[in-house]
Parts: C-alpha cells; sequence; structure tokens
C-alpha cells in the first residue's frame, strides 16, 4: 500500500450517553481512491462518517476521543476555524437535502460563503459543477425554481454538485442512492467513477453488490468496530475473518 | 354521535350566522361601509361608526405582536438550536403556566406593574405624559399573554426542521449561525408567518386583560401613549345598557360579527398555511 | 474564546463569529425575559393581595356595605366559579370524550373526514371567549333564558369542547396502534374497546384534558359576562344567577374605595392560587407525549 493515505483515524472512540458507538477505531483512506465503508446498519458507518467532517460538534451528546488526520493534520485537537476543515469535504447524506432556496443558489451558496460574490464568476461557476455533476441539460431552463421542485433523483445530483463547488478534495457519501430509483443510481456510480481522478471519495453503503462495483479499498465495520480494512480485491477473495465472510455471504444482515 | 358531529362541524357558520342575525337590523338600516369606516360613534342618536374600535385594535393587536414576535423568535431559536436540552425542559412549564394564567389576571398585572411602569418609566423616557392606561400598555400586557402559545407553535415548528438540512449547510462550510440565519430561519418562514398570523388573531379578540388597562376612551389613537377602545372592550363593556338604546344591541353584535371575522379570516389562512407547510417539509 | 481568536481565522469569520456570539445573547435574553415575566407576574398578584386574603373572606358572603369597605367576604364567587367550572368540565367532557373516541375508532380509517373534524376544532378554539358570550347572550335572548347559572355553564362548556376534544384526540392519537389492533383481534365490538381499552390506556391524557379545560372554564370572565348575572348569594339551583372569581376580581378592581380594591388583589391571589395548582396537577400527569400540539 504506497498510496498516500489522505485520512488517518488513530484511536477513535465516540460515546453517547456511556455508550460506546465506536470503539478505538483505526483506518487509512487513500487518496484519490473510492474507499468503501462497510457495514450491517446501526454499526456506525454513519457517525464515523460525520465524525470525519466534525459534524458531531452539533450534537451535545456525542464524546469523541482520538485523533483525525487529514493531510496529515489533527482536525479534532486543533485551533483550526472548523468552517474551514469542512470545506475540505463535500457531504451527501442518505436522501438529498436542498437547500430551502432556488436550483441556482443550492450552487452558489458554497461558492458565497467562499468569498465569490460577482455574478458572471457565480453564473460560470454555477453552470460548471451543474454539468460535472450532468445535471445541467435538465435544468438550465429553470434555475431560478426552488430545488424542491426537481425529482430525488436530481435532487441528489444536485447535492452533489452543491458539494462539488465547495472545491473540496474529499468527497463523503452516506448511502448516497439508498433513495433513489436504479437509473440515478447508476447515474450518481458512474459519477464517483469519474470524481475519483480529482477526488479522494468515501462512500457508505450497505449494498454488497455496489461495493463491488465501485471501491478500491474496503473497510469492515460491525458493532461500532473495524473488523477489517484491506484493498477490494483482496477483501472480497480472501477475507480475512470469520465474520466478514459470514457478512459477504450474507448471513449477517 | 353522527348528529352531534355535523353540529360541531357546524359550529363556526352557526356562531357566525347568529351573530349576522342578530345584527341583521343594523346592517339593514346602515351601510356597511358607513358602519366599517365612519368615525362617529354616538349610539344614543343612532350613528355607529366602528372606526375608532377598529383602529383601536389593531393599534393595540399589532404593537403586540411588534414585542412579542421578536422575543418568541429569539427565544424559540435559543431554546432549539443552542441551548442544553435542560433548558427546554425548564421552560416548558414556564410557558404552560403564562399559557393557563386566566385573562382577568392578566389585567391585575397589567394595573399593578404595567401601567405605572408606562406612566412612570417609558412615557417620560419619550417625552410623552399619560395616565399609564394607554396602548402600549393593552399591547405589552397583550404580547406577554400571546407569547407562550406563539413560542411553543414556534418550537414545533424549529424541530421539525431535519438536522439533516443544518448537516448539509454546514457541510459546505458554513458556520452554525450562518446556517440558521439562511437555511433554518428560511426553511421556517412560512411557519413563523403562520405562528405570527395565529398569534395576531388571539391577540385581536382578548378581551379582559386588555380592557383593563387600555383606557376606554373613543378615540382615534395617534401612539402608543394615547389611550384606545378596542372592539371586545367596546362589547365588555356596554353589554349592560345594550338593551335599553335601540339599535344598541345590535351594533355590540355586529362588534362581535366583525371580530369573528377577522379573526377566521387569519386564523384559516395561518393554520392552512401551516398544513401545507407540514406537506411540502415531509 | 480563545479559539476564535487564533490567527486561523480570517477577520471575516471573527466578524461572524462576534456577531454570533451577540445574537446568542439576546436569544438567552429572550428565554430569560419570558421566565422572569412569569415571577414578575406571580410576584405582583402575590404582594398585592396576600396581605387582605383572610379566613373571614373565604368563608363569608358580602355582607351589607360589602361594597362600601365593609364586611363580608367573596365565598359566593368561590363557590360560584367551582359551580361554573366543575359544571362545564362535566358538561364538556360528558359530550367530549364520545367525539374523541369516535374520531379514533370508527371514524380512524376516513383520514381527511378526521382532519376536518380536528381542523374545525382548532379553528373553534381560535374564537375569541368574548364572541362566544356575545352568542351565547344572542341564543338566550332567542330562547327565553335569563342569565344563570345554567346559561354560563352552558357557554363555558362550548368554550372549552374544543380543547377538551383535542386534548384527549392528542392522547388517543398517540396510543400505540397495534393496541387497537389486538384488541380486535380477541373479538371486541367497537364500542368495547373504544370506552374500555382506549380510556385506560390514556388516563393520564384524560386528566390532563380535564385538567386545562377546568383551568379554562374558572378563569374565563368575557363569556360569563354576559350569561351569568352576578349576585351576592351563592346560587341554590341552576336557574339563579351566579357571581365568579374573574367577574368578582374586574367588579370590584373598579370600586374607587381602596378597601373593595384589596379584596379584588385577595381575589386574584386565590384564582391564580387555583390555576398554579392546576398547572402543577396536569404537568404530574403529562407524559412526554401531547405536549404542545394540542395547544394550537
Ligand atoms: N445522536 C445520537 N444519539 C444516540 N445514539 C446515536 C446517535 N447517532 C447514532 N446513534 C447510535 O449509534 C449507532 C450507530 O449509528 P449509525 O452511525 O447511524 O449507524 P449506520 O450508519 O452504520 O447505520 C446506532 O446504534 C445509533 O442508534
Ligand atoms: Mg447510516
Amino acid at each position: 500500500m504506497e498510496a498516500n493515505h489522505k485520512i488517518r483515524v488513530e484511536n477513535l472512540s465516540l460515546r453517547v450517553n456511556g455508550h460506546e458507538i465506536l470503539k478505538d477505531i483505526n483506518v487509512s483512506i487513500p487518496e484519490n481512491k473510492i474507499t468503501v465503508i462497510l457495514g450491517p446498519s446501526g454499526c456506525g458507518k454513519t457517525t464515523l462518517m460525520k465524525s470525519m467532517n466534525r459534524l458531531t460538534d452539533i450534537y451535545p451528546e456525542m464524546h469523541v476521543r482520538g485523533r483525525i488526520l487529514i493531510d496529515e493534520e489533527d482536525i479534532l485537537n486543533t485551533h483550526k476555524d472548523v468552517t474551514a476543515i469542512r470545506k475540505k469535504m463535500g457531504l451527501l447524506s442518505q436522501r438529498p437535502y436542498p437547500l430551502p432556496m432556488s436550483i441556482y443558489n443550492n450552487i452558489a451558496f458554497g461558492l458565497r460563503i467562499s468569498g465569490r460574490k460577482k455574478r458572471d464568476l457565480l453564473d460560470k461557476r454555477v453552470e460548471h459543477y451543474l454539468k460535472q455533476a450532468s445535471l445541467w441539460e435538465e435544468v438550465k431552463g429553470r434555475l431560478r425554481e426552488p430545488a424542491s421542485s426537481l425529482s430525488i433523483g436530481q435532487q441528489q445530483r444536485l447535492c452533489l454538485a452543491r458539494g462539488l463547488a465547495v472545491d473540496p478534495e474529499i468527497i463523503l457519501a452516506d448511502e448516497p442512492t439508498s433513495a433513489l430509483d436504479p437509473i440515478s443510481s447508476q447515474e450518481i456510480e458512474k459519477k464517483f467513477l469519474d470524481l475519483k481522478q480529482d477526488y479522494t471519495i468515501v462512500l457508505v453503503t450497505h449494498i454488497l453488490r455496489q461495493a463491488a462495483r465501485l471501491a478500491d479499498h474496503v473497510i469492515f465495520m460491525y458493532l461500532g468496530e473495524v473488523i477489517e480494512q484491506a484493498p477490494a480485491e483482496e477483501f472480497f477473495h480472501h477475507p480475512r475473518t470469520e465474520i466478514t465472510r459470514a457478512y459477504l455471504k450474507g448471513s449477517i444482515n | 354521535m353522527s348528529l352531534w358531529l355535523i353540529l360541531m362541524l357546524a359550529m363556526p357558520v352557526l356562531i357566525g350566522g347568529g351573530l349576522l342575525w342578530k345584527s341583521w337590523s343594523l346592517l339593514h338600516d346602515h351601510a356597511l361601509g358607513e358602519l366599517l369606516l365612519s368615525t362617529r360613534w354616538r349610539p344614543l342618536s343612532g350613528e355607529f361608526g366602528f372606526a375608532p374600535f377598529i383602529l383601536s385594535s389593531l393599534w393595540v393587536t399589532l404593537v403586540s405582536l411588534l414585542i412579542a414576535g421578536p422575543v418568541c423568535v429569539l427565544s424559540a431559536i435559543h431554546l432549539t438550536q443552542y441551548a442544553p436540552r435542560i433548558v427546554l425542559k425548564v421552560m416548558q412549564p414556564v410557558t404552560d403556566i403564562l399559557a393557563g394564567i386566566p385573562s382577568v389576571i392578566y389585567g391585575v398585572w397589567g394595573i399593578v406593574a404595567i401601567v405605572p411602569l408606562v406612566s412612570r418609566n417609558l412615557a417620560p423616557l419619550m417625552g410623552a405624559e399619560t395616565t399609564g392606561y394607554s396602548i402600549l400598555s393593552g399591547a405589552i400586557v397583550l404580547a406577554v399573554m400571546i407569547i407562550p402559545f406563539v413560542l411553543n407553535i414556534l418550537i414545533e415548528i424549529f424541530r421539525s426542521i431535519p438536522i439533516e438540512l443544518q448537516e448539509a449547510s454546514l457541510s459546505l462550510g458554513a458556520s452554525r449561525w450562518y446556517t440558521i440565519k439562511y437555511v433554518t430561519l428560511r426553511k421556517a418562514l412560512p411557519g413563523i408567518v403562520s405562528a405570527l398570523g395565529l398569534g395576531l388573531s388571539r391577540a385581536f379578540g382578548e378581551t379582559i386583560a386588555v380592557l383593563m388597562v387600555v383606557g376606554n376612551v373613543t378615540i382615534i389613537p395617534r401612539g402608543v401613549f394615547q389611550p384606545g377602545y378596542p372592539l371586545p372592550a367596546l362589547i365588555a363593556n356596554n353589554y349592560g345598557e345594550m338593551l335599553s338604546i335601540p339599535m344598541y344591541d345590535s351594533a355590540l353584535m355586529f362588534g362581535a360579527l366583525i371580530l369573528f371575522v377577522i379573526v377566521m379570516v387569519f386564523n384559516l389562512a395561518a393554520r392552512l398555511t401551516i398544513i401545507r407547510y407540514e406537506k411540502v417539509s415531509q | 474564546m480563545r479559539r476564535y481568536l487564533s490567527k486561523e481565522y480570517t477577520f471575516r469569520r471573527k466578524i461572524q463569529v462576534y456577531e454570533e456570539l451577540f445574537f446568542r445573547l439576546i436569544m438567552l435574553l429572550a428565554s430569560l425575559l419570558i421566565a422572569l415575566v412569569l415571577l414578575q407576574i406571580v410576584w405582583s398578584i402575590f404582594r398585592e393581595g396576600v396581605g387582605s386574603v383572610s379566613w373571614e373572606m373565604l368563608t363569608n358572603t358580602p355582607k351589607g356595605g360589602f361594597y362600601f369597605g365593609k364586611e363580608g367576604g367573596i365565598l359566593n364567587a368561590i363557590i360560584g366559579s367551582l359551580y361554573l367550572g366543575l359544571g362545564a368540565t362535566l358538561l364538556a367532557f360528558v359530550t367530549g370524550l364520545p367525539v374523541a373516541l369516535f374520531m379514533n375508532t370508527w371514524l380512524a380509517p376516513r383520514k381527511r373526514l378526521v382532519n376536518l373534524v380536528r381542523f374545525t376544532l382548532d379553528l373553534l378554539w381560535g374564537i375569541p371567549s368574548i364572541v362566544y358570550g356575545a352568542f351565547g347572550f344572542a341564543l338566550m335572548i332567542a330562547l327565553g333564558i335569563k342569565a344563570s347559572l345554567l346559561a354560563g355553564i352552558i357557554v363555558l362548556a362550548l368554550l372549552i369542547l374544543p380543547i377538551m376534544i383535542r386534548a384527549i384526540d392528542e392522547g388517543l392519537k398517540a396510543s400505540p396502534p397495534g393496541l387497537t389492533e389486538a384488541t380486535y383481534a380477541l373479538g371486541a365490538t367497537t364500542s368495547e374497546l373504544s370506552f374500555s381499552v382506549l380510556t385506560r390506556q390514556c388516563l393520564p391524557h384524560i386528566l390532563t384534558a380535564i385538567l386545562l379545560s377546568f383551568g379554562r372554564a374558572i378563569g374565563d370572565a368575557a363569556s360569563v359576562l354576559f350569561t351569568t348575572g352576578f349576585t351576592d348569594n351563592i346560587p341554590t339551583s341552576l336557574g339563579q344567577p351566579t357571581a365568579s372569581l374573574p367577574l368578582a376580581i374586574f367588579f370590584q378592581l373598579s370600586s374607587p374605595i381602596p378597601e373593595v380594591k384589596e379584596r379584588a388583589y385577595a381575589a386574584a391571589v386565590i384564582l391564580t392560587v387555583i390555576i398554579l395548582i392546576i398547572s402543577i396537577l396536569s404537568r404530574i400527569f403529562t407524559n412526554k407525549y401531547s405536549r404542545n400540539t394540542i395547544k394550537f
């Protein structure tokens, strides 16, 4: 494994009301690859992903310990501005949550936060990112309509474009296709394969076939612990633990 | 059972119809426009202009909303977005008790606490002179009365906004405050407007407490330190004589009808907006 | 705080941070203000009135010269209020409980109709009590009924019926749906089901609904102003006029004589204590469901 590690999680544990949701997590996520976090639901995948983005900050009941290094910099124990940390990552959640504003402003939102306010520049960037998410052709005539008027599949691509617009280095996607129809799912998957040239992608899923289609690297979690992490090839063909084998056979879920 | 249910569904119509029926003789003799717009109120000579009362009601209600609105919105954001859960737990009995205090007690409080405050502190501050029995006193008392009502609705509305929406905004690099300002508040806006609309209609019909502190002088108020004479106060103050002056009973019933119509319109609009809003946000 | 001053923060972000701190402060003040106002209200009422509350006052009806500051008490108003509150609550309960049960059993499959009923009840709940009073007065004239305890009870019952039904309804709505199905499976007819199982299941909600309605009924002044009249005697039948605490406060406070005013303050203390007790009791019965929704 000579690839650069974009994210390294060291001894991360997370408690909610004395209940340990993440137990001593140690994982490394390679740069410009798709890393899939696999595991049955409730095992802590979403929580792990949120802690990488420091979204755990807004849950006062969550207590995080350990280190998360992004580009060798610890993001948990730092004086650095948390908004700057989050800008490095785009987030795609289980269901699309478009911001309560127009399609255009959904994309421009992040750009404006980064201080880009000139109208013609915004126009160009909005178009660029909508194209990158393969949405431009469908919405170019209705940019001023509320984002909620789009179909769910379109909304999810809008959320992807919105995430790309803040120029992140990492994309965190939490079961991004679980609310979508098969065709929209396929479009998103295709997009991820394109995007991995330029981005480090972390994808949570509990669909084995999706993981097999997309993963370069796999992290397998079970009951708040990381059971196994390995390159995709090795993980699917030579699983090392009994639990992994059981999961791959479909007997845990 | 079904009959009882139908009767209940028809209740708003019955009330409106009953009041209309009782005010019919007034409406028969006077043009509606004259009744609503004229400022001359001389029951003894058969002149019934409701403008002073309608305007007083508007003054008191709008000023009270101006006070209660910001307090409720700020407090609702504080309680749902920032405060530890325990604070919300403490505030719930507080709003429950405030909501349960009877109108007449608010009136007593207004007389012993707010009227002196207005005449001794607030009015001199603004260079005005007043006995304290004024639009402002009525509005302050009214504001406190509708705060628990509006605040409870607002808390529900803020709570119904999915946290993932905030997460989405935060993940784009927005700060917590920026997110609240531009995402949460915008999402809640239709709900906030409806909550204020419901508060307004609640304030509009409030009687005894306002009556006790607002002065009850039949003039068109030109400022918050002047006394006013809102519609509910008119009805409550004069029911005693209403059978002894011709048409007077009909006029007071017409007053109740105006009140009923205004309150119904605001209630309907606000509730329909909330229902639509809930559908959209699901 | 130190964190925000670190040099990693851009100038724009620092301004934002201060803006947020500023708003958090005034938001906190808004919440504090609400809590303090409640304390201030209770404190002012007690400060004005506690001194005049006496045993004599609680146990006597007004004697001759009462309204000039001579002897007597407000027992007529206390008893009148209890009669009115209990009567109206009882009437609203026996007519309202079946409606709430009906909505959640027979009618339950017809969602749109149930929602329409809820909507109408919420609308009715928004109608000011003075309008109920005026409507009740119109009705009394039409039917030839005099101002009396009975008329007051009926108008108050109308006034609190929407909140009674909705509060019970919220409780029934929150009851686990599996319960209804299980009971059906045991072969219960719908009426047995609704009256025994659901009622027992939702007892805390029903008690809360009763307390809430009672609090409304006993405290309302505008609707009884038209319908009950006012008297110094304790009514001995439904056809007689009656006094009530809110009206006693209202009338006596407008007197220029200090002793009479003091009685109004004392009556205000008594009414406040009753309302506080009701609040505390209903807090004990309320569980985590049914909260704010019922106050819409
Ligand atoms: N805010 C929270 N408060 C309490 N428990 C939580 C919270 N968030 C997640 N959990 C618990 O943490 C565990 C892992 O949740 P999650 O990370 O969402 O799992 P996954 O995404 O793998 O399905 C679950 O048991 C869940 O109940
Ligand atoms: Mg998850």
